[in-house]
């Protein structure tokens, strides 16, 4: 398992690669790229400031993975968060997870990035057209995290 | 009681301070009953600690309920929702 929360870009190719290899019980990977838009509710974004609670942030991250792993079958996961300041087209996270088989993949793939996007204490600060504004968190990511309640 | 406040974020800037180190008077044992003894300090207080607002909390870097109990040494964070990934 690894969770790194960091300023500096990563190569996604790298560590993707890195979680499969030399393990024959990995028969899926799925990995998830979020990247900085250049508008967001309207307008448009020049620069995004992320900041975060180090220490809660790793181990909210880890809770996480946790989960996950106590209900699919995951081998092996990987989950990159960025902090700073980051532009359009910048990556901001990745989560990649090494499964025997793909459904397992995709489901605890889906699941670390719903939870970590309402429960890991990250915040966004865009500098737009119109000036600097915290971004709002929305609703619809809540009832993302929640519907992992009623499956499985 | 000696506990360490955190700020970040939007109430970091609203309240114009990071952190610090408190001490509680005996009847504040929550995180809810912190959150309102905070309030008593003025109109930003009142205001970014309001009631009706959206405000998370976490005790020692957990997520906590208004309910949770405060001990002496602990780290209390107050904080928007969250907005990453």
């Amino acid at each position: 398992m690894k969770i790194s929360v960091q300023r500096e870009d990563f190569d996604c190719g790298a560590e993707i690669e890195a979680l499969a290899r030399g393990n024959p019980r990995v028969g899926a990977l799925a990995a998830f790229v979020g990247s900085v838009r250049d508008v967001n509710e309207g307008a448009e974004v020049g620069r995004m400031t992320l900041e975060h609670y180090p220490g809660m942030t790793e181990k909210s991250i880890g809770a996480i993975v946790e989960q996950a792993r106590s209900r699919w079958d995951v081998i092996d996961c990987t989950v990159i968060h960025r902090v700073g300041e980051l532009q359009p087209t910048d990556r901001i996270v990745l989560v990649a997870v090494a499964s025997g088989h793909r459904g397992d993949a995709f489901a605890a793939c889906e699941f670390v990035m719903d939870y970590l996007k309402t429960r890991a204490p990250f915040w966004k600060k865009e500098r737009t057209s119109e000036g600097e504004r915290w971004v709002e968190a929305r609703s619809s990511d809540d009832e993302a995290a929640e519907r992992w309640q009623e499956v499985k | 009681m000696r506990i360490k406040l955190l700020f970040f974020a939007s109430l970091r800037e609203q309240l114009g301070i990071a952190g610090e180190e408190l001490d509680l008077p005996a009847e504040v044992s929550t995180v809810g009953a912190l959150r309102a003894h905070l309030r008593q300090r003025g109109p930003a207080w009142q205001a970014a600690l309001a009631e009706g607002r959206l405000v998370r909390t976490a005790l020692n870097q957990s997520m906590a309920a208004p309910s949770a109990t405060i001990a002496a040494g602990d780290e209390v964070a107050f904080f928007p929702p969250v907005t990453g990934g």
